[in-house]
C-alpha cells in the first residue's frame, strides 16, 4: 500500500506528522510518570506497570513513525532522491516535502528512543 | 584574598559610603574566608586615605589579581571540583570526562574546517558531502548523546540509593537554614517536615563515610539546598518533602547555600556543612541536645525583657519562641545570620543592632534602639552559649 505507484500528494500535515507523535509520546511518557511518582512516597517501590506502559505507548509511536518514514522515503526515492530542490515546479515540491518528511522522522525516531530511556534503566521513583 | 583588600577601598571610597564598608563582610568564598570577613567587619581601620592606583598599574594588578582568584575558584570550600562527597565526585568524573570530550569535538571540527579552507579548498562530490554530514552529523551525535544519555541514568538511582546513616530534616526559611537531627519521616508532599529531632541553624553536621539522608522542606517560598563539594542541588518547597543523600568522603567544612532567589536577602541565606567522623558526629549531636550553657543572668534578663523570646528558644529558659534559629548553641557554630558573620560577641552585637544593615532584607527586626548595656549582655550571654 506504501508502493512506488501510489505516490500522495504531501502537505504540512504530512510533514509534521512524525514530529507531532514525538511530542505527544513526550507528553504522556511524562504524564504517567508523574502520576506514579508525583505523589514523592514510597520511592523504592518497583513502579512495573508505569514503565510497561512507557514501553507500550513507545512502541506504537516508533511504529508509527517507522511507517511515516518508510512511506517518505519510497516516494522521495521514487522522484530521484534528490536533495536539491530549487525548481519551481510541482514535483520539486513534492520531492522537498518528501526528504523533509523522511528527516524530520528520522529525528522523531531517535528523540522517541531518548524520552524513553530511563524508564528502561530506572525502576522506581527514586 | 588580596582582592577584598586591595580594591574595596577604591570602590568604597569612590561610593563614599563609609557606613556601608564597615559592615561590608562578603560572604566569605574562600578558605581563609572567616578571617577576612571579619577583619573587614573590625576594620573601622578600612583605609579611606588609600589612594586608588593610576589606570594602567591597576590593570596590570587587576590582571595578576584576577589570573590567581581565577584559578582559586576551582579549589576551596564551595567548589565543585573537590569531590568531597561522593555524588560530587562522579559528578565530577562526568565532567572531565564530558570536558575532554567537548574538546576532542572541538579540535576535529576546526581541523576540518582548515582541511576544507587551506589544504583541500576546492569542491567536494555531492556523495562526499552526503557521507560527511550522514556520519558526522548524524551517527556521531546519536552514537554519543545515546552512550552519555545511559551512562548518566545509570549513575542516578545510585546517588539516590537507600541512606545508613542520620536522618537530618532541612527547612529553607527566609533567609537561614532550620536544622533537626535524628528525625523520623519519608519524603511525601506533606505540610511540613517531620517534627521532633535535635534543634540547631545554619550549620550541617554530617558523618563522613555514611549516606546521610536529608528531609528538605520549606514553610514560605521556594529554597534549593545546595552543597556543591559534596552534592547536587535539591529544591526545598512548600508542601513537599524533597530527599538528598549525601555522602561525604572526606572531613572539612564546606559551604552552603540557597540556590533558588527567595527574596531580598537570598545572596546571604548560606550555611555550612562540617563532615566529621561518625564518633565526632554522635558527640555533637549530643552536645546540641544538651540545655544551654548559662540559663541565668543579665543577658538572658535583657534577652527575655526585649521580646527576643518570641521568636527564639534558648532550652533550658522561659525562651521558647519558633520563628527564628534555636540559639541553646549559638555560640558553637562557626557563622552568624546564615553563614554571613564570623561568629564572635562583637558580631552578635553587631547583628542585633544593625540586622537590617548587616543583611539587609532580613526578616528579623533591628534592635538599635535598646540601650547599648542591654545589647551587650546579650551578646555577651549568647556568645558563652558553646
Ligand atoms: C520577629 C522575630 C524575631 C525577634 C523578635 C528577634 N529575632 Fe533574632 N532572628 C529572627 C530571625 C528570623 C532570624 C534569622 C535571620 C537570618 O539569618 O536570616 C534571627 C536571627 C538571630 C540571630 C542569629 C542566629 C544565627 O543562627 O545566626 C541572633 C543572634 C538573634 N536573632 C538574636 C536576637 C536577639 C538578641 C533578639 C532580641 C533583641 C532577637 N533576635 C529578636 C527573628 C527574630
Ligand atoms: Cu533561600
Amino acid at each position: 500500500m506504501f508502493g512506488l505507484d501510489r505516490q500522495t500528494r504531501d502537505n504540512i500535515w504530512t510533514l509534521i506528522a512524525a514530529p507531532t507523535i514525538w511530542a505527544l509520546h513526550f507528553l504522556l511518557a511524562y504524564g504517567v510518570a508523574a502520576v506514579q511518582c508525583a505523589p514523592n512516597q514510597a520511592i523504592f517501590e518497583t513502579i512495573t506497570a508505569t514503565r510497561w506502559m512507557i514501553a507500550g505507548i513507545t512502541v506504537v509511536a516508533l511504529a508509527l513513525i517507522g511507517l511515516i518514514f518508510l512511506r517518505a522515503y519510497r516516494e522521495w526515492k521514487g522522484h530521484g532522491g534528490g536533495t536539491v530542490n530549487d525548481q519551481d515546479t510541482d514535483v520539486a515540491r513534492e520531492s522537498f516535502l518528501e526528504f523533509s518528511t523522511v528527516l524530520l522522522a528520522g529525528l522523531s525516531f531517535v528523540s522517541v528512543i531518548f524520552v524513553a530511556l530511563p524508564a528502561l534503566f530506572i525502576a522506581d521513583c527514586r | 584574598m588580596p582582592d577584598a583588600r586591595s580594591l574595596k577601598p577604591c570602590r568604597a571610597e569612590r561610593r563614599a559610603k563609609p557606613w556601608n564598608s564597615v559592615f561590608q563582610s562578603p560572604r566569605p568564598p574562600h578558605k581563609a574566608s572567616i578571617a577576612v570577613g571579619a577583619s573587614a567587619l573590625s576594620a573601622k581601620t578600612l583605609t579611606h586615605g588609600a589612594r586608588c592606583p593610576s589606570f594602567a598599574a591597576k590593570r596590570l594588578g587587576l590582571t595578576t589579581l584576577l589570573l590567581p582568584l581565577a584559578l582559586s575558584g576551582c579549589v576551596g570550600p564551595q567548589s565543585t571540583f573537590g569531590g568531597a562527597g561522593s555524588e560530587a565526585a562522579a559528578v565530577e568524573a562526568l565532567f572531565w570526562f564530558m570536558l575532554w570530550g567537548a574538546v576532542f569535538v572541538w579540535v576535529v571540527t576546526i581541523g576540518i574546517a582548515i582541511y576544507a579552507t587551506r589544504v583541500s579548498p576546492g569542491r567536494h562530490s555531492e556523495r562526499t558531502g552526503i557521507r560527511f554530514i550522514l556520519i558526522g552529523g548524524v551517527i556521531f551525535p546519536t552514537v554519543t548523546l545515546a552512550g552519555l544519555l545511559v551512562y548518566g541514568l545509570k549513575m542516578m538511582p545510585e546517588m539516590r540509593s537507600e541512606a545508613n546513616g542520620p536522618t537530618i530534616a532541612v527547612s529553607g526559611e527566609r533567609f537561614w537554614f532550620r536544622v533537626a537531627y535524628g528525625v523520623e519521616g519519608e519524603p511525601g508532599v506533606v505540610k511540613s517536615l517531620p517534627p521532633g529531632g535535635v534543634e540547631s541553624a545554619n550549620e550541617i553536621y554530617l558523618p563522613v563515610g555514611q549516606r546521610s539522608e536529608l528531609l528538605l522542606g520549606s514553610p514560605d517560598v521556594i529554597h534549593s539546598f545546595w552543597v556543591p563539594a559534596l552534592a547536587g542541588k535539591m529544591d526545598m518547597i512548600p508542601g513537599r518533602v524533597n530527599r538528598l543523600v549525601i555522602e561525604p568522603v572526606r572531613e572539612g567544612v564546606y559551604n552552603g547555600v540557597c540556590a533558588e532567589f527567595c527574596g531580598d536577602a537570598h545572596a546571604q541565606m548560606g550555611f555550612r556543612v562540617i563532615a566529621v567522623s561518625p564518633e565526632a558526629y554522635a558527640a555533637h549531636v549530643e552536645a546540641q541536645s544538651q540545655p544551654a550553657a548559662l540559663t541565668s543572668g543579665p543577658g538572658l534578663d535583657a534577652f527575655m525583657k526585649n521580646g527576643c523570646d518570641a521568636c527564639h528558644t534558648v532550652r533550658g529558659t522561659e525562651a521558647d519562641g519558633a520563628i527564628g534559629p534555636d540559639l541553646t548553641h549559638l555560640a558553637s557554630r562557626r557563622t552568624l545570620g546564615a553563614g554571613l558573620l564570623a561568629m564572635s560577641e562583637e558580631n552578635i552585637a553587631t547583628f542585633v543592632r544593625a540586622t537590617d544593615h548587616v543583611k539587609p532584607g532580613v526578616e528579623m527586626p533591628s534592635f538599635g534602639v535598646l540601650p547599648d548595656a542591654e545589647i551587650t549582655a546579650i551578646a555577651a550571654w549568647l556568645g558563652a552559649l558553646k
